[in-house]
C-alpha cells in the first residue's frame, strides 16, 4: 500500500527524467552511429578521432573552457569574499545575479556595442589618448566576455559556501596565530572547495559549447566543439557527425563530474 | 608571590547597537592560577574573552599582557590561545593538521611539529587519534583534540569558552577534573568561563561572579560560598535561604521576631539587612529547642541527603538539607550557629565589603 503510493508519487518525475534527460541522450548516442545516409556505421567515430580537425577544435575548446573557467574563478572568488562581509550582502549578490535574467543575445549585443571600433571602450581610449584597439573578434575579448556571462554561475555557489563557514574558524585560525592570508589559503579556500567545484561543474561544459558567443564575440575565428555542432546539426545536415560531438561533450561533462567529486584523499607521512 | 600575566582596566564594551555589555570591569590574573567567569546567560562572558584574545575591541579601558598594553594588538599576535564553545575544529582536516594548524602558521619544522603534536596528544590522552578525521570523534574527544590544538603553542594564558557545557553529566564531571588535572602539569593561567556554578566551585582557584556586564565579586571559591556580597550571589551560588532582618549592633542581627547573635559586624545600628543560611547548616530538633519552628511540607530524596522544604509562620521557605528524613506536615525546630548566618547589607560595593570584612575578621 504505502510503496505503491510512493510509485505513484515518483512517476511523474520518472517520466519527466526518461521524457527530457535519458530519451535525448539516448537518441544522441543512437545518431552518433549513422553516417550522413542512415547508414549504420562507425565512422564518425573514427573520423572525430583522426582528422586534426576535430582534435585541434577539442583541444581548442578545452583550452577556452577552461581559460573561461580560470577567469571566472580568479574573479568570483574575490567578489564572493567581499560580498558574503558586506552588510547587505543579499542585496549585492542579487544584484550580481540579476544579469543573467537579461537574454544571453542581448548582453552580446551590447558587448559589440561596447568594444566595437566606435564603441565605448575605444571612445574612452581616444579621451585618454591611447590608440584605438581592435577588441571585437579576438581571442581575448571572447574569453572575456565568456567569463562575464559565467561569473554569477561560479559566483553564487562559491558565496553560499562562503557564507556558511561559521565565524568560529576563523577565529580559531586567527587565535592560533595564523595572518588573514594564511587564515584565507589554509582554512577559509579549503572550506569552500564544493563552492568552487560546483561552480567549475556548472560553468565548464557549457563553456565548451557557447557557440553563439563565439560567433557574434569571437567572430568565427574562435571555433570551439559547438560552433562544430550547430555547423552539423544546421548546415551540413550532417546529424550523425553532430551527435557524435554531442557524445563527446557528455563524456568530457562525466569526466569532468568525476574529476571535481573525487573524494579528499588524506595524505600522511 | 606570582606575577600579573593578563589585567583588565576600567572596561567598558559598548555595542554598535548601544547595549553596554561590559561596565568598567577590572581585574588581574596571576601566572598558573585556574580562574572562572561565572555568571547567567548573556552577562557578558564570552564578551570579556574576546576582548582578551583579540576578537573584540573594547570601547574604553586598557587590556595588558605581561604589563603592555594589547588593545591594539591583532588576534594572531597575542600569545594566547582560545578552546571554543563549539571546538571549533576545521572539518577539513584530520586530528594531526588540527593541533598542527598552530605550528604551522608559524612555519615549525617539520620533525619538531611530529613532536610538539604528539606531545600535545598525549597531554589530552588521545596520541592514537592523529589519524582520524574530526567528524569520526564523540564530543568529548573533539573537546579533548580543541585543547590540544589551543596548548600546542605553548601558550601562556588559555581562555576556555564553557568548553564542557555540550557534553553530558559524567562526561562532564570527569573533564572537570581532567581540565583541573592539565591546567597544573601544564603550570599555566586558565581563564574558564562557565555559567555552572559547581563547576566554578569545584574547579576554580578564584571566581569572578558576573551580572549584566559587571563583576559582583571576585574570591575563592569557599570565600564566594561562604560570604556572599548580596543577594545575587547568594542566589546564584549554591542554595541558600535568604531572610531579611535587621542589624541591631555589632554580632546581633533580629529576624522574625527574634534576635540572633552572629558573627558578622562593622553595619550601622538597625541597619536592614539580609541573612543567608546554606540548608546544610540548619538542623532539625524539636520545636522547644529550635531557633525557630517551620512546619515541613515536602521532602525530596536526594542520594547523600534529604532537601526539605518547610514554611515558617510568617510563610517564608526554608530549604533544608538533612541526613534523616522527616515526617510530612510536622512542627521541627531548626538549629544554627552564629557562624552559620552571613549578614549581607544592601548595595555594599565589593571594595567597601572587603574592606568591612577584613576589619574585624582576625
Ligand atoms: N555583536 C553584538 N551586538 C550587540 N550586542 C551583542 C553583540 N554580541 C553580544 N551582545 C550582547 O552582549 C551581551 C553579552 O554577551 P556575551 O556573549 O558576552 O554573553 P555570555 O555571558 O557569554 O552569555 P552566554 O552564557 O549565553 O554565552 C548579551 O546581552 C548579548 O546580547
Ligand atoms: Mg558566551
Amino acid at each position: 500500500m504505502k510503496k505503491n503510493f510512493r510509485g505513484l508519487f515518483f512517476t511523474p518525475y520518472v517520466l519527466w527524467l526518461a521524457m527530457f534527460v535519458i530519451a535525448p541522450v539516448a537518441l544522441i548516442f543512437y545518431y552518433s552511429f549513422f553516417d550522413i545516409h542512415h547508414n549504420f556505421t562507425l565512422s564518425n567515430y573514427q573520423e572525430f578521432f583522426t582528422s586534426g580537425t576535430y582534435l585541434t577544435m577539442t583541444a581548442n575548446s578545452v583550452l577556452y573552457a577552461f581559460l573561461i573557467t580560470l577567469f571566472a574563478i580568479l574573479i568570483s572568488y574575490p567578489m564572493a569574499l567581499v560580498i558574503s562581509k558586506l552588510k547587505h550582502r543579499d542585496l549585492w549578490i542579487l544584484l550580481v545575479i540579476l544579469p543573467t535574467w537579461i537574454n544571453l543575445l542581448l548582453k552580446a549585443y551590447a558587448f559589440i556595442g561596447l568594444l566595437s571600433h566606435d564603441g565605448l571602450v575605444n571612445q574612452l581610449f581616444q579621451f585618454f589618448g591611447l590608440p584605438i584597439q581592435h577588441m571585437l573578434f579576438t581571442d581575448s575579448s571572447f574569453i572575456l566576455v565568456a567569463a562575464y556571462i559565467q561569473i554569477p554561475f561560479m559566483i553564487l555557489p562559491i558565496y553560499n559556501s562562503l557564507t556558511d563557514i561559521s565565524g568560529s574558524y576563523i577565529r580559531a585560525s586567527r587565535d592560533l596565530g595564523a595572518t588573514k592570508w594564511q587564515t584565507l589559503t589554509k582554512v577559509i579556500i579549503p572550506m569552500t572547495m564544493p563552492g568552487i567545484k560546483s561552480g567549475i561543474q556548472i560553468v565548464f561544459i557549457p563553456s565548451l559549447s557557447l557557440f553563439m558567443l563565439s560567433r557574434l564575440i569571437g567572430g568565427n575565428k574562435v571555433i570551439t566543439l559547438g560552433t562544430a555542432v550547430e555547423e552539423h546539426f544546421l548546415t551540413t545536415m550532417n546529424w550523425g557527425m553532430g551527435s557524435t560531438i554531442g557524445v563527446v561533450l557528455i563524456i568530457s561533462m562525466v569526466i569532468v563530474m568525476l574529476l571535481t567529486n573525487t573524494k579528499r584523499k588524506r595524505r600522511r607521512a | 608571590m606570582s606575577k600579573t600575566i593578563v589585567e583588565l582596566k576600567n572596561v567598558y564594551k559598548k555595542y554598535d547597537d548601544g547595549f553596554t555589555a561590559l561596565k568598567n570591569i577590572s581585574f588581574k590574573l596571576q601566572e598558573g592560577e585556574f580562574y572562572t567567569l561565572l555568571g547567567p546567560s548573556g552577562c557578558g562572558k564570552t564578551t570579556i574573552l574576546q576582548s582578551i584574545a583579540g576578537f573584540t575591541e573594547v570601547t574604553s579601558g586598557q587590556v595588558l599582557f605581561d604589563g603592555k598594553k594589547i588593545n591594539d594588538i591583532p588576534a594572531n599576535k597575542r600569545q594566547l590561545n582560545t578552546v571554543f564553545q563549539d571546538y571549533a575544529l576545521f572539518p577539513n582536516m584530520n586530528v594531526f593538521d588540527n593541533v598542527a594548524f598552530g605550528l604551522v602558521v608559524h612555519n615549525t619544522k617539520k620533525e619538531e611539529i611530529q613532536t610538539r603534536v604528539h606531545d600535545a596528544l598525549k597531554m589530552v590522552q588521545l596520541e592514537q587519534y592523529a589519524n582520524r578525521e574530526i567528524g569520526e570523534l564523540s564530543g568529548g574527544q573533539q573537546q579533548r583534540i580543541a585543547i590540544a590544538r589551543a596548548i600546542v603553542n605553548r601558550p601562556k594564558v588559555l581562555l576556555l569558552d564553557e568548553p564542557l557545557s555540550a557534553l553530558d553529566a559524567k562526561l562532564r564531571k570527569d573533564m572537570q577534573y581532567e581540565l583541573r588535572e592539565l591546567q597544573q602539569d601544564l603550570g599555566i593561567t586558565f581563564l574558564f568561563v562557565t555559567h555552572d556554578q559547581e563547576e566554578a566551585l569545584a574547579m576554580s582557584d578564584q571566581i569572578f561572579v558576573m551580572n549584566k556586564g559587571e563583576i559582583l565579586q571576585k574570591g575563592s571559591p569557599v570565600d564566594i560560598y561562604d560570604e556572599p556580597i548580596n543577594h545575587f550571589v547568594a542566589d546564584f551560588i549554591g542554595e541558600s535561604n535568604i531572610i531579611q532582618g535587621k542589624m541591631v549592633e555589632d554580632y546581633q542581627v533580629a529576624f522574625l521576631g527574634h534576635q540572633f547573635e552572629c558573627s558578622d559586624a562593622g553595619m550601622r545600628p538597625n541597619e536592614p539587612v539580609e541573612v543567608v543560611i546554606r540548608p546544610e547548616d540548619l538542623v532539625i530538633t524539636t520545636p522547644e529547642k529550635g531557633k525557630l519552628q517551620v512546619k515541613v511540607d515536602t521532602q525530596l530524596f536526594r542520594g547523600d541527603y534529604y532537601e526539605i522544604l518547610a514554611y515558617d509562620k510568617a510563610g517564608n521557605e526554608w530549604l533544608i538539607h538533612s541526613t534523616n528524613a522527616s515526617t510530612d506536615d510536622a512542627i521541627v525546630g531548626l538549629t544554627f550557629s552564629p557562624d552559620d548566618m552571613h549578614i549581607m547589607r544592601y548595595n555594599e560595593t565589593e571594595a567597601k565589603f572587603n574592606h568591612r570584612l577584613e576589619s574585624y575578621e582576625d
